[in-house]
């Protein structure tokens, strides 16, 4: 009897699956991690972000793509900040997070950097062990017990799918590693602090095809406890990890869908001409 | 749309949609030739004609197996998003149903042969011969809007495809009654079924191809949807 039911309801499940896959997604029915609005950005006299409003959503990948120049890295680097650095750069607009906006007086930058964290496009490990590097943050915030490094360097080695390939090498320099290894790396030093959004920034853009897959598949397992931005000139990367994809062009937002949507039938010539690779 | 194919910065890229293109356009053409003369060979008893559809229907075949390997690399070695995604898409699928189309048409061609052995009627399967006209129209049709990538031609061809539906009950019922009163004509009857079988299914492959058109074009998949709601669906889009 039981084998005879079996089979038949093997087949309701993946049907049902295959129906939720299908859902599109849709921001207005998402939780929303970080609400830009008419955002502006100079760098002297140059514009690089030209009024931009986008809504990212919770617990997803979403992705900026668009030719160089376009002002995605600049947008991305205002979620934590970065910008501050510079000393031409003008911002207005606002760029909340948890209700407070980002660049408010009152905002702690390295608290606030702590809740944002971002991963860049060469792996940066400082030059220390391999435990030092994840240990870093915690550290800085002044945890010194051996124990509770050891359970937290573990644990965020293990969210970044490195554990088994460094365990039992903690103690070597973290300059050893290949450099899919050493983003991934950074990226456990990123997560070791309990960030609420991870930044990366072309994080794949200088690794192998073997170690892009790997960070991709940690990208798709860590917005489950994290939201992830994704800045990728790679268009397939983007239709790979992302659950929605913003397109920008000359420090405008073309256009910001379902991922699912805007890489068969996106809404704007524009859009469609630079993904088929009619830009130019 | 239609020049929009070739404006990729890849050349190559360009060149291989195109050559896709045109080899279903050449898909399309043999297999429109091949429903013409399997209806001929019917009406004018002509076995010659009839051996030919049948040999063509081995290079539909072909040519099948051929567009699919192209589409294969292109999807492996472009990755194509959007309109070049969907334009694959829909070829494979329009291959799909050219090879079935063609095949019908061997089946035709193959009845026609066997027809050839009993006595003419006295209309000489005219019935069969504007039943045949129709589904061609239908399928010149679906080919034009292929070229020209105009999906009003959907719409068209899901009302063309209705008639052609009620031409087929209706040559059925004229059949059932000759069975009745006719028995020794039973063979004949039940070959012409067969093909009159044949073109209504020709006509759902036509009408097919203008749904891949309709998505190719506006990137909304209308198949499967009952058909006053798909009607309806096809006209607003038309609007806009």
């Amino acid at each position: 009897m039981n084998e005879k039911t079996q089979p038949e309801d093997a087949v309701k499940v993946s049907a049902g699956q295959f129906d939720r896959s299908r859902r599109s997604l849709n921001i207005q029915r998402e939780d929303i991690a970080v609400e830009v609005k008419d955002l502006n950005l100079f760098y002297g006299a140059d514009q690089a972000l030209k009024n931009i409003n986008l809504k990212i959503p919770r617990n997803r990948v979403t992705a900026f793509i668009g030719p160089s120049g376009c002002g995605k890295s600049t947008l991305l680097r205002c979620f934590n900040r970065m910008n501050d650095l510079i000393d031409i750069c003008k911002i207005d607009g606002q760029i909340i997070i948890d209700g407070q906006d980002v660049h408010s007086r009152d905002v702690d930058v390295a608290e606030h950097r702590r809740r944002v964290g971002m991963v860049f496009q060469k792996p940066n490990p400082f030059p220390k062990s391999i435990f030092e590097n994840v240990a870093y943050g915690l550290r800085l915030q002044g945890v010194s017990n051996k124990r509770t490094l050891a359970e937290v360097v573990e644990k965020a080695l293990r969210a970044a799918a490195l554990w088994d390939e460094v365990k039992d090498r903690l103690q070597d320099n973290a300059f050893g590693l290949s450099g899919g290894q050493q983003q991934r790396l950074v990226i456990a030093r990123a997560i070791a602090i309990e960030p609420e959004i991870i930044l990366l920034d072309e994080p794949c853009s200088a690794l192998d095809p073997i170690s892009t897959a790997k960070v991709e598949e940690l990208m798709i397992e860590l917005k489950e406890k994290y939201t992830i931005v994704i800045v990728t000139h790679n268009m397939q990367q983007a239709a790979r990890v992302s659950d929605f994809t913003a397109y920008m062009y000359l420090g405008e937002l073309i256009e910001f869908d379902d991922t699912a949507k805007l890489f068969t039938n996106p809404a704007r010539k524009a859009t469609e001409d630079y993904i088929t690779g009619r830009y130019g | 749309m239609e020049k929009y194919f070739d404006q990729h910065i890849s050349r190559r890229f360009n060149e291989e949609l195109e050559a896709l293109r045109s080899h279903v356009m050449k898909m399309a053409g043999t297999t429109e030739e091949m429903l013409a003369d399997a209806i001929a060979a019917l009406v004018e008893g002509d076995t010659e004609k009839a051996e030919a559809v049948i040999a063509a229907d081995d290079q539909v075949n072909l040519m099948e197996k051929r567009i699919d390997e192209e589409a294969m690399q292109i999807l492996a070695r472009r990755q194509p998003t959007a309109s070049d995604l969907r334009l694959v898409m829909a070829i494979v699928k329009t291959v799909n149903d050219l090879e079935r189309i063609g095949d019908e048409a061997e089946k035709i061609a193959r009845v026609a042969i066997v027809l050839t052995e009993s006595e003419r009627p006295r209309n000489n399967y005219y019935e069969l011969e504007n039943m045949a006209g129709h589904v061609r129209t239908m399928l010149r049709d679906a080919l034009d809007g292929f070229v020209r990538m105009v999906p009003e031609v959907a719409v068209s061809l899901f009302r063309a495809d209705k008639k052609v539906d009620d031409e087929y009950e209706a040559i059925l019922r004229q059949y059932y009654t000759y069975l009745a009163e006719e028995p020794r004509k039973t063979s004949r009857i039940l070959n012409a079924i067969w093909i009159a079988r044949s073109l209504e299914r020709i006509g759902d492959h036509a009408k097919n191809i203008g749904e891949y058109i309709y998505y190719l074009v506006e990137g909304r998949d209308v198949r499967h949807m009952p058909s006053d709601e798909k009607e309806q669906a096809l006209l607003d889009d038309g609007k806009d």
